[in-house]
C-alpha cells in the first residue's frame, strides 16, 4: 500500500469478518480488489462490440484447454521414436478417458486457428491495429508465430506418417538458406534425418518451451489492450468523451459483468460446437487429422500426398507457387515466410483516414475483399495437389492451372499489403461519428 | 447505478428500484449449477485417466508361478503387479525354528490383517513348506535383503537397507523394527502342488 494509515484502516478492516474481512486482509497485502476492477469490474469496453468481439476470450478459452489436455497427455505420451506412435495408440485405448482428452488437444489446435483468424480478421476490418494500438497488434502477430510453431512441433509427436514428412519437409526448407542452411537444418534435426533427437527436442519446445513464451505473450497482449482500451466496429476512441464527473467513457461499459456474460454465451455455443466435433468428427474428413498419421512414422517410405493441416495451407500453397531461382528454392520459402510476417506491419501501411471498415470507401472494401478470396483459395490449393485442375494447353507451355491460379492469388496477396499505403490514402472516407453507433 | 452517463446513445441501465432481484439471483444461481454440472462431467475423463490404465489393469492379473524348482531353504522371487513377490521353500528345522523367537515379534499373533484368513496360522501359509509374501518393507516401501544364515542371535529372515527393519522366514516383524506390520500375504491358492496362482484366492472364485 502506498501510505500507511490506508494500510492500517484495511488491517482493521479484517474484524469485519467473513469473506468480505478475508478480501480485505488480501487487499492490505496484495492489489486484488485494484486488479479486478482495473481488468474486469471497471474495464470500460466499448457498448457497441459485436460477433466478431467474441474470439479474443474464446482464444483464451482454447488456450486454457489446450494447456490442460495437454498436461494429462504429457503424463500418458513417450517422447521416443520406439515408443512415440504406441503411447499415443495407447491412450486411445488403454487410458480412461484418453481418447476425448487426446481429441480435445487435437480439435483444440484447429479451433485454436480458426479463433485466431477470426479474431486477426475482426482486427483488419475494424483497425485494431492503428494507433494507439500497435503494440497490441504486434504482440498479437507474435502469439500467432508461436502458435504455428506450437502446432508444427506439436505435429510431429504422435510420429505418424504424416507427422515425420510434415516435419522433414519443413526442416528442409532451411536448408534451402544459402551457405548455412544444410547445416542449419542438420541443427535443427540434431541428425541427418528427422530420428529420435528431433522428437524429443521438438517435444521440448512443445510442452515447455513455446508455451511458456505463449503465456508471456498473450500476458502483454492484454496488459496493452487494458492500457489503451478496446477498438470497437466504429473505430472510434470512446476515451474522447468522458463522463465529466466520473472520467468513465461515455460509451465505455464495464466488462463484467456486461461482457463477462456476453462472452459467456459466446462460449457455450463455441463448446457446442467443439464437443461436437470431438464426438462425432474429430478427424474433420482428414483436416484435423491426417489418415496417413495413423500409420507409424516410416523413414523410408513417403506417402504418395503430402499436405500440411489446413491453418498451413495458405502459406504452403505460397512455398509452392513461388517459381526457384536457378536451383534454388529460397525464394518461395522467403515468400512464405514473408506471407506471414507482413500482419506485423500494417500499423504502418495503412494511412487511412478512418480505422472501421465501416466508414471505409469502395477502393479498400474490394482490396480487402480480393485479399480474403485469395487467401482461401490458397488454403483450398494448399490441401491439394497441385495438378488437381489439370494443365494448360500449349499455348500456356502446358502449365499446372493450380500453380497459375495460385501465383495469381499470391500476387494479389502481396499486393494488398504492397499498395497499402497508397489506396487506403486515395480512398474515398466516410465521415465517423463523434460517439459508437449500433 | 445512474443512467445519465450512458443515455447519450439511447442505451440505458434500469435504476436499481427496476431490477427483478430474485429473478437476477435465479439465473445466476441456475447459470452456476449448469456450469458446474458441465465442469463435472469434464473432469471425469481427466480425473479417470489417472486411474490405472487397462494396460495396468492387464499387468495386475494374477501370475502363476511354478515352485518346483526351488530347492529346500532358498526361495524365488516373482513378481506380480511389479512388484516381488518372495516365495520361500521352508525346512523343517527352519519351520521348527518359527516358534523359537516368538516373544521377539510385534505381532505374533498376527491380529493386524496383513494376510488373507486362510493364512492366518504359524507358518502365515496354506501349505506350511511354502511362505508366500510381498518382498515389500511395511515402514516405506525397500525391498528387504534374505538373510538365511543363522547365527546364535538369528534365526534366519530378512533385513530391509533402508532403515534396518528385521523379518523372521514368516515376514513377521521383530520388535524394535521401523515396520509397523508384517509382512503383506498377498492372496494366493495352489492350482497344483507346485503351481501357484498369486493375485487371487479361491473364495473370490467360489
Amino acid at each position: 500500500m502506498k501510505n500507511s494509515p490506508m494500510a492500517e484502516q484495511k488491517v482493521t478492516a479484517t474484524t469485519t469478518g467473513g469473506l468480505a474481512g478475508v478480501v480485505d486482509w488480501v487487499d492490505a497485502r496484495f492489489p486484488l480488489t485494484s486488479n479486478i476492477k482495473n481488468h474486469l469490474t471497471e474495464y470500460y469496453a466499448p457498448k457497441n462490440f459485436n460477433f466478431w468481439y467474441f474470439f479474443g476470450s474464446l482464444a483464451l478459452l482454447v488456450l486454457v484447454m489446450q494447456i490442460v489436455t495437454g498436461i494429462f497427455l504429457t503424463m500418458h505420451y513417450k517422447p521416443d521414436a520406439q515408443q512415440a506412435f504406441a503411447s499415443v495408440e495407447y491412450i486411445m485405448r488403454d487410458v480412461f478417458g484418453g481418447n476425448i482428452i487426446r481429441y480435445m488437444h487435437s480439435t483444440g489446435a484447429s479451433m485454436f486457428f480458426v479463433v485466431v483468424y477470426m479474431h486477426m480478421f475482426r482486427g483488419l476490418i475494424y483497425g485494431s491495429y492503428r494507433t494507439p494500438r500497435e503494440l497490441i497488434w504486434l504482440f498479437g502477430v507474435g502469439i500467432f508465430l508461436v502458435l504455428m510453431g506450437e502446432a508444427f512441433f506439436g505435429y510431429l509427436l504422435p510420429w505418424g506418417q504424416m507427422s515425420y514428412w510434415g516435419a522433414q519437409v519443413i526442416v528442409n526448407l532451411f536448408s534451402t538458406v544459402p551457405f548455412i542452411g544444410p547445416d542449419l537444418s542438420e541443427w535443427l534435426r540434431g541428425d541427418y534425418l528427422v530420428s529420435d533427437a528431433t522428437l524429443n527436442r521438438f517435444f521440448a519446445f512443445h510442452v515447455i518451451a513455446l508455451p511458456l513464451v505463449l503465456l508471456g505473450l498473450v500476458a502483454v497482449h492484454l496488459i496493452a489492450l487494458h492500457e489503451v482500451g478496446s477498438n470497437n466496429p466504429d473505430g472510434v476512441e470512446i476515451k474522447a468523451h468522458k463522463d465529466k464527473k466520473t472520467g468513465i467513457p461515455l460509451d465505455g461499459i464495464p466488462f463484467h459483468p456486461y461482457y463477462s456474460v456476453k462472452d459467456l454465451v459466446g462460449v457455450v455455443v463455441f463448446l457446442m460446437v467443439f464437443a461436437a466435433i470431438v464426438f462425432f468428427a474429430p478427424e474433420m474428413g482428414g483436416y484435423f487429422l491426417e489418415a496417413n498419421n495413423f500409420v507409424p512414422a516410416d523413414p523410408l517410405k513417403t506417402p504418395a500426398h503430402i499436405a500440411p493441416v489446413w491453418y498451413f495451407t495458405p502459406y504452403y500453397s505460397i512455398l509452392r507457387a513461388v517459381p526457384p531461382i536457378g536451383i534454388s528454392q529460397f525464394p518461395g520459402v522467403v515468400a512464405m515466410g514473408l506471407s506471414v510476417v507482413v500482419f506485423a506491419f500494417l500499423p504502418w501501411l495503412d494511412r487511412g483516414a478512418v480505422k472501421s471498415i465501416r466508414y471505409r470507401g469502395a477502393l479498400y472494401k474490394r482490396w480487402l475483399a480480393a485479399f480474403v478470396v485469395s487467401f482461401l483459395i490458397l488454403g483450398y490449393l494448399g490441401t491439394v495437389p497441385a495438378d488437381v485442375w489439370g494443365q494448360f494447353g500449349a499455348w500456356m507451355g502446358k502449365a499446372d492451372r493450380a500453380t497459375v491460379v495460385a501465383r495469381i492469388c499470391m500476387t494479389v496477396y502481396f499486393l494488398f499489403f504492397a499498395l497499402m499505403p497508397w489506396y487506403t490514402k486515395r480512398d474515398k472516407t466516410k465521415p465517423v461519428p463523434e460517439r459508437v453507433t449500433h | 447505478m445512474s443512467d445519465t452517463k450512458h443515455d447519450a446513445n439511447g442505451l440505458s441501465f434500469q435504476p436499481p428500484s427496476e431490477v427483478d432481484v430474485e429473478k437476477r439471483k435465479f439465473l445466476i444461481q441456475a447459470t452456476a449449477a449448469t456450469g458446474a454440472v458441465g465442469v463435472a462431467a469434464v473432469a471425469v475423463p481427466f480425473v479417470g485417466s489417472m486411474l490405472p490404465s487397462e494396460r495396468a489393469k492387464a499387468a495386475g492379473a494374477p501370475v502363476e508361478v511354478d515352485i518346483s524348482k526351488i530347492e529346500a531353504g532358498s526361495m524365488m522371487t516373482a513378481e506380480w503387479r511389479g512388484q516381488p513377490v518372495w516365495i520361500i521353500h521352508r525346512t523343517e528345522e527352519m519351520l521348527a525354528k518359527l516358534d523359537a523367537h516368538k516373544n521377539q515379534l510385534s505381532d505374533p499373533d498376527l491380529n493386524v490383517p496383513q494376510q488373507p484368513e486362510y493364512c492366518k496360522n504359524k507358518g502365515r501359509a496354506i501349505n506350511e513348506k511354502y511362505a508366500v509374501m510381498l518382498g515389500t518393507c511395511t515402514h516405506l516401501g525397500c525391498s528387504p535383503n534374505a538373510n538365511f544364515a543363522e547365527t546364535a542371535d538369528w534365526d534366519g529372515g530378512f533385513v530391509c537397507p533402508c532403515h534396518g527393519s528385521k523379518f523372521d522366514l514368516s515376514g513377521r516383524v521383530f520388535k524394535g523394527s521401523p515396520a509397523p506390520t508384517n509382512l503383506v500375504v498377498p492372496p494366493h491358492q495352489y492350482l497344483t502342488d507346485t503351481t501357484l496362482l498369486i493375485g487371487v484366492d479361491k473364495k473370490a472364485e467360489a
